[in-house]
């Protein structure tokens, strides 16, 4: 489906004037209305894409040395604000917010000569696996229109796979962009938590939220990383770029002396057969190129999930408490007095989810409840912190599969919420952890992908780029 | 009315919190202006404050820099870790939906500081001091069917000093107040302008006839210190009053209306929040370094206690000591006077800063303003060194003291040496015998009966003699050479 050459190509000729700007935005937006069935995005910027192409082409014409993104196309996930354009993170409660700034990630993005072509859908304020709790509409499956994409990032993923951009941007606070690139086959990244700006990005739960792209192939990922990694002085929990940047080596990864840790939590026999004999071949070919494979147990993973849904409620029902409808967004204008503005306006604009996740965290952070959940969710999050920084001193990386399942069919989760929060499950420790994550194709199961998930230490994105390269290339 | 006897059976018991507004550039997480008197309405804002979505707290370092004096002022060291925490309530001058404040590791624990009331020094302790961003201000026009929100006070850092309940009368808190306040002027921590609001109390008052605490009412936002000794005054007479009719206090936090002179209740126990504090996860936690902190107390501005010990050695007395204390600039200025030049001058420039006391309302010093000799912006140094040869010409009899005063308004306004100030308006004294002499022969024939009146033993009518002589003179003959004339021109 997708045709675009590597980003790097796309760039140099852009540059080398062979390619237009113009024509590169023309043809994502042509692929956009071609694809609109799929409802991967929720609004097209075409005339600043356009009038954007254009700048770009006159300079390539004026002769001026243009930024390594050179007129290439991205879609962004409608919860970054991208200055002019309405952002409404998927939620009626955004609707008709316009961006008066732009996140830092868009900017660094711009920066370099890439345009924003679109918004791209998502489970509202990325509560959801599915882009189900999207207020708007559920994103279909490339591969089967019956079935969901996978979320909260799922537009992104969809409009990767259907090639509407040769990249997407997506959020990772619990697995919304490995578990999207899992269910529609494609590569998403999720750093270390901090070396992506939030700035300018909706927040969900502060402490798990990650910034990354979504991509046909590893070598796009890493350089779009490379872009929008570092320090940002707008988001103090940012980190300093790897002196060595992201930009892979031509060289690929010598496999030798490399160890490899499989998770056991994440292999029982729980786990959906086929999906478990991919994710077992695509080991014996890492093995069979040289890397030490062995197996690991992280005790502590199996809660994960329920730690996550402490945590994460209780930072998103903090960080929802500014939509009120008293400055921006919608509100209700007939309120009998400031308690009923405050109660219509959150009723009518928050979807069931969010709801759901206010009323948890609510509780969860409530005086004579915190000791029993927040500080022991955070407790036992300490402990998944300390169990991966262990296992690290004994393998260089953990692999296990993206998700226990592929895609779902749409509708098939959505009356039972717990049911729903399961396609996580291997995904929020990362988060916990605050260690890069990877998922990468990893073949088909049923017809359906099935992703690869490759985890490494803090800090270690460039290496864990370098194997998820040279495993695309094994698999390939 | 609660007779004497009756009150004294009970014991007041008193707390402070204080909230001390930060003398940044910006604000406490974002980088909008801080200084919000004067601008319109809703000027001062970024998205930070605004509460936009993506928006992300930035921690002003400068902020952390300031709690840190304060730390020193009150005696103790700032906490070398502390972090900040989420206050949850829905209010529309809160944009986020949570206050940023420090919960649990707030950046100050402990210190106490030293107050005089009656003569006897009392020490009140610190119980903990923290950084958070003020709200923005709302008002309800009266009549109006809407509510007006003004976002620039939103987001300016505040610190949260709480003291110890251990003050047991009005006298105690004002003293108690009134001292926090010199020592944040004193550190430069605070503009410390309580008519903006840039100091705010809140009393806690309770009163007991046992050992065991009453039930208490948290009087806020008192921003003088009259209202605080009043409000006091008034909590501790209306507690007896309701324990002696036989009525329970309600715990409640109160107002204070400053014309009816009452406080007045606001809001009970019952309508309290559950603030669901979680801490802040957009902000790292505050390390603080030994070498950081040790640069801040190197760099520390005298303290008022500080000043106190150095006016005692120059042998002012309590009273002039705490009116000059009340401008630090001037404080300043006669301590460097007392380095350079030993107590004699020092004691001669506080004495000329010196104006009844008239600290107002909002205890705002004018002693300086008033009388016009508060000092502009000339140099420190060189301000020194002409209120020392100033007063060195006084010593040595060149200029009248009245005269010394006009030359130092002059003198401060316009930073020119005293010696050119007094020639060039004529003042300097005359202690030419020849030239006094003549003066002192025309005002006794034109004074035959004040003449007289010596002559016969009144020695009283020398003084209006000397007088006259000032005056013909125009206050530039030197008083004692001028007795000692008229005296050896009438043979006395």
């Amino acid at each position: 489906m997708s045709a675009w050459k590597p980003i790097t190509q796309l760039a140099a000729d852009v540059q080398a004037g062979r390619t237009k700007a113009v024509d590169l935005v023309e043809r994502s937006l042509a692929a956009i209305a071609e694809h609109e069935e799929y409802k991967a995005i929720i609004a097209t910027l075409n005339e600043t894409a356009k009038s954007r192409a254009k700048v770009i082409d006159e300079q390539v014409a004026n002769g001026v040395k243009l930024g390594r993104l050179a007129g290439v196309p991205f879609i962004a996930k409608d919860n970054f604000l991208v200055f002019g354009a309405e952002t409404t993170a998927a939620s009626n409660i955004l609707r008709g917010f316009t961006a008066p700034y732009q996140s830092t990630a868009i900017e660094r993005l711009e920066a370099e000569g890439a345009i924003c072509v679109a918004k791209a859908n998502l489970d509202a304020f990325a509560h959801g696996s599915s882009t189900e709790n999207s207020d708007f509409f559920t994103t279909l499956n490339p591969h089967d229109k019956t079935r969901v994409p996978g979320g909260s990032s799922g537009g992104s993923g969809a409009a990767v796979v259907l090639g509407l951009a040769p990249f997407a941007l997506g959020s990772d606070t619990g697995g919304s962009i490995r578990l999207p690139a899992s269910f529609t086959g494609c590569v998403g990244y999720k750093p270390t938590y901090g070396l992506v700006s939030r700035s300018g990005v909706v927040a969900m739960g502060s402490s798990l939220d990650t910034i990354g792209p979504l991509a046909m192939g590893v070598e796009d990922a890493a350089l779009v990383l490379d872009v929008m990694a570092g320090k940002d002085p707008l988001d103090s929990t940012t980190i300093a770029k790897d002196p060595a940047g992201y930009v892979l080596p031509t060289q690929a990864l010598d496999l030798t002396g490399v160890t490899i840790g499989v998770i056991q939590e994440y292999m029982t026999d729980a786990l959906s057969p086929p999906i478990k004999s991919e994710v077992e071949s695509a080991v014996a070919k890492l093995r069979a190129a040289g890397a030490k494979i062995t197996q690991v147990s992280l005790p502590s993973l199996p809660l994960g999930l329920a730690v996550y849904y402490v945590l994460c409620p209780a930072e998103v029902s903090s960080n929802l408490s500014r939509y009120d409808g008293q400055r921006y967004g919608s509100f209700t204008a007939d309120a009998q007095n400031l308690f009923d503005s405050y109660t219509r306006t959150r009723e009518t604009g928050f979807g069931a989810e969010a709801k759901r996740r206010i009323m948890v965290g609510t509780y969860v952070l409530s005086s004579g409840y915190y000791d029993a959940y927040y500080k022991k969710a955070q407790t036992v999050r300490t402990k998944i912190i300390n169990e991966f920084a262990a296992v690290f001193n004994k393998v260089d990386y953990l692999l296990g599969p993206t998700a226990p399942m592929t895609a779902f069919k749409i509708g098939e989760n959505t009356t039972d919420p717990l049911q729903m929060y399961l396609a996580d499950i291997m995904t929020v420790s990362a988060n916990l952890a605050g260690v890069p994550a990877i998922s990468i194709p990893c073949g088909l199961a049923s017809g359906l992908p099935v992703g690869l998930q490759l985890i490494a230490p803090q800090h270690a994105d460039r290496k864990l780029l370098q194997l998820a390269q040279k495993t695309e290339e094994l698999l390939s | 009315m609660i007779g004497q006897d009756i009150r004294s059976a009970y014991t007041a018991t008193i707390g402070i919190e204080c909230h001390v507004q930060l003398k940044t550039q910006t604000k406490l997480f974002s980088g909008a202006n801080n200084d919000a008197r004067e601008a319109a309405p809703n000027t001062l804002v970024n998205h930070i404050d605004f509460g936009l979505p993506g928006a992300l707290p930035v921690l002003n370092q400068a902020a952390v820099a300031l709690a840190c004096k304060a730390a020193l002022a009150l005696n103790t060291e700032p906490q070398r870790f502390s972090k900040f925490d989420r206050k949850h309530y829905f209010y529309p001058d809160l944009p986020m939906g949570y206050q940023i404040t420090q919960f649990d590791e707030p950046i100050i624990l402990g210190g106490y500081i030293d107050i005089a009331v009656d003569g006897e020094t009392k020490r009140i302790g610190i119980t903990r001091a923290h950084l958070e961003a003020d709200a923005g201000k709302s008002t309800h026009p009266a009549g109006a069917n809407y509510s007006l929100v003004d976002l620039n006070r939103a987001g300016t850092p505040l610190l949260e000093i709480v003291s110890e309940p251990v003050m047991h009368s009005a006298a105690e808190a004002k003293a108690y107040a009134h001292e926090l306040y010199l020592r944040m002027r004193y550190a430069d921590v605070s503009e410390a302008n309580l008519y903006y609001g840039n100091m705010r109390f809140d009393v806690n008052v309770s009163v007991s006839k046992t050992n065991e605490l009453g039930t208490r009412t948290e009087t806020k936002n008192l921003n003088s210190f009259r209202s605080i000794e009043r409000a006091v005054e008034y909590e501790i007479a209306r507690q007896i009053e309701l324990l002696e009719q036989g009525d329970p206090i309600v715990q409640e936090t109160r107002g204070w209306d400053d014309n009816a002179l009452k406080t007045f209740s606001q809001r009970s126990k019952e309508d309290a929040h559950d603030y669901r504090y979680m801490p802040d996860p957009d902000i790292p936690p505050v390390l603080l370094s030994d070498e950081y902190v040790a640069e801040i107390a190197a760099n520390m501005n005298e303290l008022p206690d500080d000043f106190r010990a150095k006016f005692a050695n120059i042998g002012l007395d309590a009273q002039t000591t705490e009116d000059v204390l009340a401008d630090p600039q001037i404080a300043r200025l006669v301590g460097l006077v007392y380095d350079d030049a030993g107590a004699e001058h020092a004691k001669r420039v506080a004495f000329w800063t010196m104006q009844p006391h008239s600290n107002d309302s909002q205890g705002n010093s004018q002693l300086q303003s008033e009388n016009g000799v508060k000092p502009k912006e000339v140099d420190e140094a060189s301000q020194v060194k002409n209120l020392i040869a100033l007063s060195k010409m006084v010593s040595a009899n060149q200029l009248s003291s009245t005269a010394a005063k006009e030359v130092l308004a002059d003198m401060l306004q316009s930073g020119d040496a005293p010696q050119s100030i007094a020639e060039a308006k004529n003042l300097l004294q005359v202690s030419d015998e020849g030239a006094i002499r003549a003066i002192v022969q025309a005002v006794l024939a034109a004074n035959p009966r004040a003449v007289d009146d010596v002559r016969a033993g009144e020695m009283k009518a020398i003084g209006f003699l000397v007088g006259q002589v000032m005056k013909e003179s125009r206050g530039k003959a030197n008083p004692a050479l001028a007795t000692d004339l008229i005296k050896q021109e009438l043979s006395l």
